[in-house]
This record gives structure tokens, sequence and C-alpha cells, in this order.
């Protein structure tokens, strides 16, 4: 029957223009969309794939970057606890130092009182000697006289000393 | 005569082919509903299936033609 | 029908190409030719128009006018036994019983049903060079006959309407490069050729070898889904029942079938001629219906698209032939809408095969060029 019979001339024409038509798609269609959609599928995955490198890439400096700063809080902390052992130290050993210098100068201070005390308790026996060398001396010309004039003088001696 | 007989065995070609593919359709709904992320999957087994049966139809069908037109 | 002339005018207008063959116009007949033809005849002719629409011919008709067929001659090319010999079909005057002989190279041919024979030397009773047997078969002999048939033209159209889609859209790509959206034509077909590309070739072919079949598959898709949506249209350049004639379907199933086994790997044919992983006797048992599976496979896709646009074909027909076999034109509005709904179901079906054809095509050659890891 002609329905199902395959006719020769249709089967001819159909084999050459198919034949043909794969051939020339092939090469003049197929290849450069297919070729241009992959390209534009690698750049897009590329593109992406650069993106998200990039915000790994921001996180990890955004990481570097508090780690950093933490480092950098942690010796400014450090700096300024040494700083403030340093000063506490320097103040204790200057206390220490001025206790010290102000002891020995009280002390020496002391010595030298002692000293004038003494050279000055030297001075005034001596002087009290003379004093009363000269004193005894005076007396004794007077007493001779007159007893009124004594007394006068004793007096006069007296208000000298004063 | 043998045209008739012809149509009858078409008609007893497409009820099975109907039933065949009634069925896969069906199974392939309700994996669909079980698994809606898989329906991509599941049609395109679907249509492979059904066009597997709807060739075995087919034979049939193409034989009643021959039957038919041998017999007019 | 005679109510209504109008109605019926229209009517056959829009449907023009399906009814193209009705009524084959005898020559002797024109004094007798009114408006109306009687309705006997319509009924009767019901079954020869839907097979001679569904058919290949030598021309290809448009419509006819006050019962003159109008249709595009075109060319018969013959292989005889004196060589090849052209002509237009017009040269048969739309006689398709036989009766017009055409003289060339000292040859004389008839036309009979659509078929190209060395006439008789004597016309029979009938008026027609044709030599008969009991049963009405022509004892004529044919010349080889590969005429630019309704059907090769119609083939023409669709490449020439696939090189009119496909090689600008290419261009568009070879001028813009990667880094520009598609646009226009490009735009249209790019989503399909990746559907194709990536659900069709890559998902049954593999990883490893789809690239190298994605050209064909794409071609076989494109070429199918464009001839079966040509088939559809019922006015020129379409109406021709292309991709539900056998001849057709079976050359792109022959590709289909040497594509597959000349790309089969060892694997493959391991799988046909020598089963691994069963016994000696049921692998001599599976060796034969594998053979025969080879070409089974594309003898289904063959007879799978020439089947269903044929069957769409004569759906069609039969629906709008329900006005004639019922004899009333107040049918006509169920028979039109019920053909407008199988026409919708048509142009899915259009998409359907030729996605359903690439895809088992994918398939096989999938299977052929599989390699297997264990075994």
């Amino acid at each position: 029957m002609d329905l199902v019979t395959p006719g020769f001339g249709l089967i001819f024409w159909t084999t050459i223009a198919f034949g043909i038509l794969v051939l020339l798609l092939k090469a003049f269609a197929w290849k450069p969309i297919l070729n241009t959609i992959k390209e534009r599928e690698d750049s897009i995955d590329n593109a992406l794939k650069s993106a998200e490198k990039a915000r790994e890439e921001m996180k990890s400096l955004q990481a570097d970057n508090e780690k950093i700063l933490a480092e950098a809080r942690a010796e400014r902390d450090a700096m300024m606890k040494e700083g403030r052992d340093l000063r506490d130290k320097t103040i204790e050993a200057a206390k220490e130092t001025a206790k010290i210098e102000a002891e020995k100068i009280i002390t020496s201070a002391r010595e030298q009182i002692e000293l004038q005390k003494k050279a000055a308790m030297t001075e005034l026996k001596n002087q009290v000697a003379a004093l009363s060398i000269d004193m005894a001396e005076k007396i004794l010309r007077r007493e001779l006289s007159d007893a009124k004039q004594q007394e006068a003088l004793i007096n006069e001696l007296l208000e000298d000393i004063k | 005569m043998v045209g008739s007989i012809a149509a009858i065995g078409a008609g007893i070609a497409a009820l099975g082919v109907g039933l065949g593919i009634g069925k896969i359709g069906g199974s392939a709904m309700e994996g669909i509903a079980r698994q809606p992320e898989a329906a991509g999957k599941i049609q395109t087994a679907m249509i492979i299936a059904a066009a597997l049966i709807e060739g075995a139809g087919l034979f049939a069908i193409v034989v009643a033609l021959l039957g038919n037109n041998v017999g007019a | 029908m005679r109510t209504t002339p109008i109605f019926s005018f229209l009517l056959t207008l829009l449907m023009t190409p399906l009814f193209a063959h009705q009524m084959p116009i005898p020559h002797d007949d024109h004094e007798e030719v009114t408006a109306q033809v009687p309705e006997i005849e319509e009924k009767e002719d019901v079954n020869d128009v839907i097979m001679h629409h569904i058919s290949d011919a030598h021309d290809w008709h448009i419509f006819d006018w006050n019962n003159h067929a109008v249709s595009v001659p075109l060319p018969v090319i013959l292989y005889t036994e004196k060589g090849l010999v052209s002509f237009m079909s017009s040269a048969f005057h739309h006689d398709d019983s036989g009766k017009e002989v055409v003289e060339k190279n000292g040859q004389r041919f008839v036309k009979y049903h659509e078929k190209i024979y060395y006439a008789s030397s004597l016309a029979n009773a009938d008026g027609s060079y044709i030599d008969f047997d009991d049963e009405h078969h022509a004892l004529n002999a044919k010349p080889l006959d590969i005429s630019i048939t309704k059907n090769v033209a119609s083939l023409f159209v669709t490449i020439f309407l696939m090189l009119i889609i496909f090689l600008p859209a290419a261009n568009f790509y070879k001028k813009n490069g990667s880094q520009k959206a598609p646009k226009g034509i490009a735009s249209f077909v790019e989503p399909l050729i990746i559907y194709i590309r990536d659900e069709v070739a890559l998902v049954n072919i593999g990883k490893k070898h789809y690239l190298r079949f994605t050209p064909y598959l794409l071609s076989l898709f494109f070429f199918v889904w464009l001839a079966n949506m040509l088939g559809l249209m019922p006015v020129i350049p379409g109406g021709a029942n292309l991709t539900g004639n056998i001849g057709f379907t079976m050359v792109l199933a022959i590709f289909t079938l040497l594509i597959t086994n000349f790309n089969g790997k060892k694997d493959y044919w391991m799988h046909i001629l020598w089963m691994p992983g069963v016994p000696v006797p049921v692998r001599l048992l599976l060796a034969p219906i594998e053979i025969v599976g080879i070409l089974t496979k594309p003898f289904a896709l063959m007879v799978r698209l020439f089947a269903n646009m044929t069957a769409g074909h004569i759906v069609i027909l039969s629906l709008i032939s329900l006005i004639f076999v019922l004899e009333t034109i107040w049918v006509s509005p169920a028979a039109v809408l019920l053909t407008v709904f199988i026409f919708v179901i048509k142009v899915l079906v259009a998409f359907l095969q030729a996605y359903i054809f690439a895809l088992l095509t994918a398939l096989f050659i999938g299977q052929a060029v599989e390699e297997h890891a264990h075994h």
C-alpha cells in the first residue's frame, strides 16, 4: 500500500538534502553558536568564580584587619602597662633615694649641729672662763676701794654680760 | 470486511497503549507529587517510557493499516 | 450545503488544501459540472480525499476554483531506460487517471494515482493508457521517479527556512562574540539550543562525547519540528504531509542507525554479540535478539513519527469530513471546534515528536558510546 511504502524519489532527495543540511548547519551555524554560548558560559562562570574569590579575599582581609587591630590594641595595652609599671617603679625608686638622701642630710645636719653645739659650748666655756677671769680681775681690783662701788661694778658687769 | 477487522485490531492496540501510557503518566504524577524537585528527571523518563510503549502501539496500527489496505 | 452557499464557500476556502483532491475532475465532464456535487459522491470520497491529502503528489494543489484545480506545477524528473527525462507536472493537465499522455524524448508517460507509468500504446475502455490486472492494479512498467514532488518541494522549503533562521542567528554570534546578550532570532533559538544540548545530548550521551553529536541532534530536532509545523499549515508553503511520509522518516531513522552503529564502542558490540554476565546458552539466545534490536530501534523511530503525523492529519480531515458525511451544515460548528482543538494538540505533538525523535536518537547514541567501568 502507498501509505507504508516509501517512495524512492523522496528517499533520494531527503538523503541528499538532509545530509547537506546537517553538514552546512554544523559548519556554519551550530559550531559558531555552540562555541559562543560555551564561551559566554565560561566567562560567566569565571566572573562568578572571581567574584566569589574576591569575596573570600575580602573576608580574609577583614579577618586580617581585625587581627592586626587586636594585636595593636594588645600591644598598646602592654605598652601602657609597662609605662605605668616603669613610672611606679621610678617613683618608688625616687622616693627611696629621696628618703635615704633626706636621712643622710638629716644625719649630717644633726652631726653638724652637734659639732657646732660642741664648738659653741667650747667657745662659751672659753669665753665664760675668760669673762669670769676678767670679771674676777676687775672685781678684785675694785673691792679694794669701795663697797658701794663694788656693787655698782657688779651691776655694770652684769649689764655687760647681758 | 477486512477493513473493519483491521479497525478493531487498531482499536485494541490503542486500548493497550492507552492503558500503558496512562499507568506511566499516573505513576509519574505520583512520583512528582512525592518529589517535586525531581520533576524534570521524572518527566524525561516518563516521555521515554511512553514513547517506547507508543512504539508498540504504532506497530499494531501500521499492521492494521496494512491489513486494511491489503483487503481493500 | 445548498442552503448556505456563502458559508460553504468560506469553509471550503478554509479547508481547501484538505480537499484538494476531493474530486479528480474528469476532462470530458466539463459541461455537466455545476457548483454542487451530488452528496453521495462526496460521502464515498471521504476516504479517498483523506488518503490523497496525506499522500505525495506531483503538483502542489492550492485550491479549486470553479472546479478547476489551481496548483503550483512541480518538475517531474524521471530516470528512464533512455536516461533522465524531465518536464513540468502541468503537462498532465491535472489528470491523475492515466488519460493524458505526455511525450518526451520519444517516450510516453501517463500519471495514474500519483504514479508515473510508461503509457500503453492503446487506450483501454476507460480511455486511460494503463493496462490493469484482475484486481485493478496497473501492469505498466514504471520509470524511476525522482520528481520534485509536493513532499520534496516541502522538504526544500523546510531546509530553506532552516538556513534563513540559523545562518543569521549564527552570524549574530560571530559578529557580537560572547560578550553580548542574544537579540532577535538568536534570542529565540538560543534557549532551545541550550535545552537540546543540556537536557537531550548531555544527559543521554554523557560528558565525554556529547559535543560531537550535538550538531546532529540540533539539526534533527529543528528539522523535524519545522517540517511538522509546515505540515500543519493549511496553505502553500505548508500543507504537504512531509513528516507523515514513511520515506522521509525512514531516511532520518537510517541516519540515526548509521550514526549510532558507526560510533558503537567495544562495550556496545559486546553487549549485543556476547552479553557479559550471563551463562553461555543465554548469550547465544540473546545475540540474535540484540542484533534484531539494532534495527527495531530506528524502525520504531521511523514508524512513530510517520504514524503520529499521519494519524493527526487523518483525524483533522475526518472531523472536517463529518460535515460531508452527515450531509448537514449544522454539524460544522462542532466539527470546526473539534478540528481547532485537534490542531492545537497537533501543534504540541509537532514539538513533542521532534523532541522525542532527538531524545531517542541521543539515547541510542548514548548507549553506543557508553563505556562501562565494570564487568
